[in-house]
């Protein structure tokens, strides 16, 4: 017998929306007794109890006092709560309670799609989860990292695994960012078996920490019979990271986009972070070329300021010129900003159009070589035009039938 | 009590407080045949030649008017959170003795929780007004010693003209008034923008007493209740608290989810060619309502028109709107801030307005009809347009219904709301009450998408190519139930025991509200 006898996972209090606390104490005989109040008792109060009842048979827990103070969380979210506050008084226990699969979401990715814009979710906090993908990014990231609080690491990897089978993401690229490692590795087996996306890995300072997180996914994959892609994305913050960028894009062909991360980079530097970013600019270009060298996106890192739209638009068109391909964010309302920048101008989709349609006459034709007037053009280049092409239809500036 | 069906098909009770009640007949139905009441003929000998009117406290004032167990005493609402006034107007009534006051006022707020005290000892008999937070679960809970009535402010105007409701005594909050009695709400420390609600107070009760903290010479310009109609006047140290009684600013919404309602309103209003120049909205203080406005305003911006007017609730954005040339004239019923207050003060297209002139169904026409869009808000829609605003999916009364009623006549009433809060679903088969019958409610527009009535055809044609989310109601409610896990349990009240009525804009009454088994 365990010395722990009372474990206890969520939140409490009057400010707390869309979450619950969960306190379990297992007792010697009396059964299970159950106290629940909840705001929305007269509602879905007869549902708690019979989850709290279900999971009670799952986990063979036959008598506990079990207390759940309720502010409108949704079952996934009491699920998770009542099974981070049991493994708690039984960590040696591997069941798992499961919420069955959202149907909209067993979408998958490819290793080229869109990243302009990643939303950061902090991974302990539901109440942002079910309206996310409403507000369209390429991206949703569950963040278990720096925006979970070292005591809440356990509770949030149940949430963020309940959230990736219940909460429709509806169409967004399905990401999570671990722990650094070593404990990064320790979250890969609640999220890999549920269709994740692309794994962030933080603070990446080496080509080793790229292969042990592949290595760990693909033995949980083998063990959960997965063959569906799941891509890493790691990110250079620190001065070591941008000096190994390179050796880290091409560590694995599983590397789908290089990040970078500026606020521990500064930190590293012992700078200041200005808006100017002098003090990043090698350290940007330095990822970028990395990036482009093993044929990967280079991504951007958050804009912090949530209520300076004119600054964050500028950094976007900053990071383009650059040649990022993506930003991080961090409020709902970044994204169309984000997506507004990335986006081409007339003249950009105007000669990409030329390019697109001279190359396909080209092809048509059975020509090798393109060209356009007097200019040859290469593959690249056309590359680069469909690109164009693509994101001016993304951004409703072309009609995707336009060269019909 | 005995419950009758209406013509929305709700129970509701015959007889309140002794009244004969008529149920709801339908939508435009009810032609009442009486006339409008008189007030008793007055002569200017019974009042001081000089027009010195002050007396020297509210006592002797409610002493002078005659007040006794049982009356009517209204108040108006222009005060908001910051009233003091009507808690100490209760004191003193409760100093004097009296019993079971029937409390008419305007609207109440959290501050009046206070008077929950003299609900309970027998001071008020009960509340025919709005019934919010803390007294709206004392009415649900069965404590109320009388049934409450909720009408909309053009509802509360129409019950006063039409003799259904008779104020024995009307006491006005005046942030500056003049010993005529002579009153208006744009200058003071007590500013508060105009005094519309209390028009219907001042014209028709039998007796008028004006409160002020800033006593001023006659005369007291400008006049929005006019002496001629008052009896006392009464000089307080202050009415209230300022900096509740109009906030410093009013705040724009952060919420991403708000924020995407209120974009998808502004292109839908713009997609179905209401953004034309000359148009006209009725505008709100709520997140959700501010941040149309500013959506609103880069469209108009855009396409360089212009609005003739905008019905308020003003607030500084709005005020911002008229300075940038957008439109033409401020209507407003409530000023929520001092920009509002400001400008009602200084610029003569910031117009106030009353009960009378916007809402009134029971005048030759109102300005609510006449917009081209209004925006609100509710705490729960039905699949049938349905819409509830004093109620939550639980049983509790917790709101008041304020213009909302009337403001559904506008020629789109788009409902605002989240699709869901927290756990609970605010799209379900049948609202818990009805306040607004779905024929005339067009649009709603959560953040999973925006429904149009199938009734307006017109709508539903001009967006057919539209990329705007357009679905069926009950689409997103099948999508809503399945992230709250289910259909929700209906809320455990009494169906016997009805704790207030909510009324129609015609006087009829439209559904009731149950007491809440605790």
């Amino acid at each position: 017998m365990l010395g722990v006898k009372k474990g206890s996972a969520g939140k409490r209090g009057n400010n707390v929306r869309s979450d619950c606390f969960v306190e379990i104490e297992l007792t010697k005989g009396k059964g299970i007794k159950s106290s629940l109040q909840s705001k929305v008792n007269s509602m879905y109060g007869q549902d708690i109890n019979d989850l709290i009842i279900t999971m009670c048979d799952f986990f063979e827990i036959k008598h506990a006092e079990i207390l759940v103070e309720d502010n409108g969380a949704l079952p996934f979210t009491l699920a998770a709560r009542f099974e981070a506050a049991y493994k708690k008084l039984r960590p040696d226990d591997t069941r798992e309670f499961l919420p069955s699969m959202n149907k909209n979401n067993y979408y998958l990715t490819q290793k080229d799609r869109m990243r302009r814009s990643r939303l950061y979710l902090p991974g302990n906090e539901p109440k942002f989860y079910t309206n996310a993908g409403l507000h369209k990014p390429d991206g949703i990231i569950l963040d278990l990292e720096d925006s979970v609080a070292p005591s809440e690491k356990d509770s949030a990897r149940y949430l963020v695994r309940n959230t990736l089978c219940s909460v429709d993401f509806y169409g967004a690229e399905r990401m999570v960012r671990i722990n650094q490692l070593p404990m990064g590795l320790n979250d890969l087996k609640f999220v890999v078996p549920h269709n994740v996306h692309v794994i962030l890995i933080p603070k990446c300072e080496s080509s080793i920490t790229v292969k042990d997180v592949e290595e760990e996914i693909n033995m949980i994959k083998a063990m959960n019979n997965i063959s569906a892609e799941i891509y890493l994305m790691p990110i250079i913050e620190s001065a070591l990271g941008v000096v190994k960028s390179y050796e880290i894009a091409s560590a694995s062909d599983k590397v789908c986009a290089l990040a970078v991360g500026l606020e521990d980079y500064t930190a590293d530097l012992g700078v200041e972070r200005t808006n100017e970013g002098r003090e990043s600019l090698y350290a940007r270009s330095t990822v970028v070329n990395s990036a482009k060298a093993a044929r990967i996106q280079a991504i951007d890192t958050v804009f912090s300021d949530v209520d300076d739209m004119e600054g964050l638009r500028a950094s976007v068109l900053e990071a383009k010129s650059l040649g990022f391909e993506g930003k991080g964010c961090i409020h709902p309302r970044q994204i169309q900003v984000v997506h507004d920048a990335f986006a081409p101008s007339v003249k950009e989709i105007e000669k990409a159009k030329k390019i697109v349609l001279a190359f396909s006459e080209a092809e048509k034709n059975g020509l090798g070589v393109v060209s356009l007037g007097s200019k040859m053009i290469d593959a690249p280049v056309v590359k680069r035009a469909q690109h164009t092409i693509e994101l001016a239809i993304l951004n409703c500036l072309l009609d995707k039938n336009w060269n019909k | 009590m005995k419950l009758i069906k209406n013509a929305a098909g709700r129970l509701v009770p015959s007889i309140i407080s002794n009244q004969k009640q008529i149920p709801f007949k339908g939508v435009d139905k009810f032609k009442s045949k009486k006339r409008i009441i008189y007030t008793p003929i007055k002569t200017c000998a019974e009042y001081p030649a000089d027009g010195n009117k002050v007396i020297k406290n509210l006592k002797d004032a409610l002493k002078k008017a005659g007040l006794k167990d049982g009356m009517t005493i209204s108040t108006h609402h222009h005060l908001r959170n910051g009233d003091q006034l009507t808690n100490v107007l209760f004191d003193t009534i409760h100093s004097m003795g009296i019993k079971n006051i029937r409390w008419f006022p305007s609207a109440s707020f959290p501050c009046h929780s206070y008077l929950i005290r003299y609900l309970r000892d027998g001071t008020i008999h009960h509340i025919e007004g709005s019934m919010n937070g803390p007294i709206g679960k004392f009415t649900s809970e069965g404590k109320m010693k009388g049934v409450g009535v909720l009408r909309s402010h053009g509802g509360r105007y129409q019950s006063i003209q039409d003799g259904e409701v008779h104020i024995d005594i009307a006491v006005i909050a005046a942030p500056t008034a003049d010993p005529f009695g002579n009153a208006n709400g744009v200058q003071g420390k007590s500013a508060c923008g105009g005094l519309g609600f209390a028009l219907a107070d001042s014209e028709y009760a039998d007796k008028v007493i004006v409160v002020t903290d800033n006593l001023v010479p006659f005369p007291c310009v400008p006049w929005q209740i006019q002496g001629n109609h008052v009896d006392y006047v009464v000089h307080v140290d202050f009415l209230g608290d300022p900096s509740k009684i109009v906030s410093g600013t009013t705040e724009m919404t952060k919420s991403p989810d708000r924020l995407l309602i209120a974009e998808y309103i502004a292109k839908f209003m713009d997609e179905v060619g209401i953004v034309k120049d000359g148009f006209s909205y009725q505008a709100g203080a709520g997140g959700t309502n501010l941040a149309v406005i500013l959506f609103l305003k880069e469209i108009m911006k855009k396409k360089g028109i212009k609005a003739r007017f905008i019905r308020g609730g003003s607030t500084k954005y709005l005020v911002e709107l008229m300075q940038e040339g957008l439109t033409d004239y401020i209507l407003d019923g409530q000023t929520f801030d001092l920009e509002g207050v400001r400008s009602m003060r200084d610029n003569p297209n910031h117009v106030m307005t009353s009960p009378f002139t916007s809402y009134n169904y029971h005048g030759k026409g109102n300005f609510a009809s006449m917009v081209d869009a209004a925006i609100l808000g509710a705490t729960e829609v039905d699949v049938n347009f349905n819409a509830n605003v004093v109620s939550h999916s639980d049983g509790y009364l917790l709101h008041g219904i304020g213009g909302w009623q009337n403001c559904l006549y506008s020629k789109c009433t788009i409902i605002a709301v989240p699709s869901f809060r927290d756990r609970i679903p605010v799209i379900l088969d049948e609202v818990t009450t009805l306040c607004g019958p779905g024929e005339l409610i067009d649009v709603i527009v959560t953040e999973r998408g925006i429904a149009i009535n199938p009734k307006r055809k017109d709508l539903l044609n001009a967006v057919r190519n539209s990329s705007l989310p357009i679905r069926s109601i009950k689409e997103i409610q099948k999508e809503v139930y399945e992230i709250c896990g289910g259909v929700p349990a209906k809320p455990n009240v009494n169906k016997k025991k009805v704790v207030a009525v909510v009324k129609w804009v015609d006087g009829t009454v439209l559904d009731s509200i149950y007491k809440v088994n605790v």
